[in-house]
């Protein structure tokens, strides 16, 4: 019934959440659909609970409203488990994705008897392992991608590695080990 | 487009007949202003005890003590409000004030 | 051909200024607009455009420097937020009424206090009566296209005022969409160069701008101010016809979204208008005849349009992103009202708030509030007029059927 799909981002700042929200409208904008991508900001401060949204969609965007009944959300902190209701609204049709060392069962009870899917990821481990350094962004956005369907897993992979390569595009270095996440996270969830 | 005849622009003009937000295209129109009318007081030159020494020309607010080849001239009548400026710089008594224009 | 693209309000708006490529641009920054003197000073430091970005340590400064790059003969901008565009107060007024053509990028802010970064239109709407021409924008792609237009509006001889191009801060400023840009060659036909007739800089004729008036000349340079006004109405509709025959984007002053034949409508501005059309669609589906009119151009004011555009409805709400503390509702309200009552006098209209400092605003308010029209005409139901949208707790407000007021302040006072 639904021919656009809503995606809720819930994260700290400074961990690069909206971030991930945009690359991920730019990578379903260049498989043709319409896309939104957008923060919603509080008191700019890193490390204060933040949201962004997406809503991608085959038809124009028009709604300007935040996201209040997302079809899949992102926690990209497991810290947030605890003082936001990440899973407020999310279609039990659709999927809860969450940075976390713990296994789905150990999660279960800061999700309020969500009845959707639930995925865990530890995306530190993959972002140290393939960058050396922890950028959770780029596995969630991965996860998600693999999760929501949004794009096809060719599509996902050939935007992102033009978007990297144009994005770093002064620390060709960095290319490699963002997509070695990519790939890992994807897997993993897929 | 043409310089702005401040003349034709008066306080009985209508507003089509104004300038676009006011503006004068035109360079120095404050000399067709007569402001000597304004004055009260007159400053007098008296040439035979003036030193030359132009201590009058800088403090005089409207220019109108005209200078010629390192020389002041007489008034600028058109011009001198009579403010009396010049009159208690002079330190040569060169310039008097009378009442009226 | 158009250029698909995805960029946020202030990217789209920047890209614009970058293809317009203007003579100068003072800019102070100030969330949320800062991005847009960021990405043009990026776009100038990488050799794309070449306009003269000036750092000035204030708005104050930044449009004092606009319009004295104005005066000059340069086509100048500047972009600003809320307090930013509180502290340009006075230069807004000498733009104006020394009739300078100049653009300034709002990016709607409320102002404080208390203090809040977000969305509404209380910056803006404080500045609506200082001369300049006022356009908002639903999304990033009207916000682009509105700057296209502006310079050919400002500019234009009849016209020679300064010029607000509106965007809501955040909702659109700063969320990526789709857009269509134009080829570069298109945008620079269609604005053109400036060649202004008289400038400051100009050794061969000298002028002075911003001379003192007397009471004998200020209501004649006024009228022929608000004539300046009334002449871009006239303007703005040939140039959004022209740049609709360019880009197949035709704008007017406002957008008329299932109007014709709808009993119930929304006046209401900026972005959440499009959640608003999201609203009207699902209840056509439902068969109730409710529609929208979107306003673009506040200044000048499209009081007679406006009335006609209404004159089916049986009943509006008339939407205001801004408190007027007139007891009664906002600027849009009293604006809209007063059409009404001099052209269409059988309207019944309702001012409600909504958004202030960012509030969000649904499909389901918008939806919920059609219904409540439709229940004051068919069900003799009151309509809870100048309430807050979404507020907690009970909102002050005033109650109307159509028997009259039944309830208000005045009313509980007594």
């Amino acid at each position: 019934m639904k021919n656009t799909v809503e995606i809720r981002w819930h994260g700290r700042g400074g961990q690069g959440a909206k971030s991930a929200a945009l690359m991920l409208a730019d990578a379903a904008f260049m498989t043709g659909k319409h896309v939104q991508g957008f923060p919603e900001y509080g008191p700019e401060r890193m490390g204060a609970p933040i949201t962004a949204y997406n809503r991608i969609s085959e038809d124009p965007i028009r709604v300007h409203s935040n996201i209040y009944d997302p079809d899949y959300v992102v926690v990209v902190d497991e810290t947030l488990l605890e003082s936001v209701d990440v899973t407020a609204g999310l279609n039990p049709e659709g999927a809860i994705v969450i940075n976390t060392t713990k296994s789905v069962d150990e999660v279960k009870p800061f999700l309020k008897d969500y009845k959707g899917s639930v995925y865990t990821l530890d995306a530190r481990e993959i972002s140290e392992k393939c960058l050396g350094r922890y950028f959770p962004n780029s596995p969630m956005l991965a996860a998600i991608a693999a999760i929501s369907k949004v794009m096809t897993k060719e599509d996902f992979f050939r935007e992102m590695e033009g978007s990297y390569r144009h994005k770093f595009a002064k620390k060709p270095e960095v290319v490699e080990g963002n997509l070695a996440a990519l790939r890992m996270a994807y897997e993993e969830v897929e | 487009m043409a310089a702005t005849d401040i003349s034709k622009i008066t306080e009985k003009s209508n507003w089509q007949d104004l300038t676009v937000g006011n503006q004068i295209y035109a360079a120095g129109t404050s000399k067709a202003f007569n402001t000597g009318e304004w004055r009260t007081q007159t400053p007098v030159f008296h040439s035979e005890k003036c030193k030359q020494c132009l201590l009058c020309v800088p403090v005089c607010p409207d220019s109108s003590i005209p200078v010629k080849d390192c020389k002041r001239e007489d008034f600028d009548y058109d011009h001198c409000k009579g403010c009396g400026i010049c009159a208690k710089v002079c330190p040569f008594e060169a310039i008097s004030m009378k009442e009226g224009q | 051909m158009a250029i698909r693209e995805r960029l946020s309000g202030n990217e789209a708006i920047s890209y614009a200024i970058k293809q317009v490529n203007p003579d100068v641009m003072p800019a102070f920054p100030i969330t949320p607009s800062t991005e847009i003197p960021q990405y043009v000073a990026n776009y100038i430091a990488n050799g794309e455009m070449d306009t003269d970005f000036i750092p000035v340590e204030s708005e104050h400064s930044s449009m004092s420097a606009t319009v004295g790059a104005s005066a000059a003969g340069a086509r100048a901008l500047t972009a600003t937020s809320s307090c930013g565009l509180a502290l340009m107060w006075e230069e807004l007024y000498v733009a104006a009424s020394n009739r300078l053509p100049l653009a300034l990028c709002l990016v709607n802010r409320a102002l404080s206090g208390p203090i809040n970064i977000n969305c509404d239109h209380s910056d803006s709407m404080g500045a609506r009566d200082t001369g300049f021409i006022q356009i908002y924008a639903e999304n990033n792609q009207e916000a682009y296209d509105n700057f296209i237009q502006a310079y050919r509006i400002s500019e234009h001889k009849d016209v020679r005022l300064p010029i607000m191009i509106c965007q809501d801060g955040f909702i659109t400023s700063h969320a990526v969409e789709n857009i269509e840009l134009l080829e570069d060659d298109k945008v620079k036909n269609f604005v053109g160069e400036y060649n202004p007739e008289n400038y400051l800089l100009n050794a061969k004729q000298p002028m002075s701008v911003g001379p003192y008036a007397v009471s004998n000349y200020y209501m004649e340079t006024k009228m022929a101010q608000n004539t300046a006004m009334q002449n871009a109405k006239q303007v703005i509709l040939e140039v959004g016809k022209e740049f609709g025959e360019m880009s197949g984007r035709n704008y007017g002053f406002f957008e008329e979204y299932r109007l014709e034949d709808a009993d119930y409508a929304f006046v209401i501005i900026g972005s959440a208008a499009g959640t608003s059309k999201d609203a009207v669609d699902k209840l056509r589906e439902q068969g109730m005849k409710v529609g929208l009119l979107k306003l673009r151009v506040f200044r000048p004011f499209p009081d007679i349009e406006i009335a006609k555009a209404l004159s089916n409805c049986k009943a509006v709400a008339i939407m205001d992103r801004c408190e007027g503390f007139r007891s009664k509702g906002g600027p849009l309200g009293a604006e809209v009202k007063a059409a009404l009552y001099d052209y269409a006098k059988d309207v019944t209209a309702f001012n409600l708030i909504y958004g202030l400092g960012g509030r969000d605003f649904t499909v389901e308010s918008a939806e919920e509030i059609f219904k409540e029209l439709a229940a004051y005409v068919e069900e003799g139901k009151a309509f809870e007029e100048y309430r807050y949208v979404g507020l907690r707790g009970e909102s002050y407000s005033i109650a109307r059927t159509s028997k009259g007021v039944t309830s208000d302040v005045n009313a509980d006072r007594a």
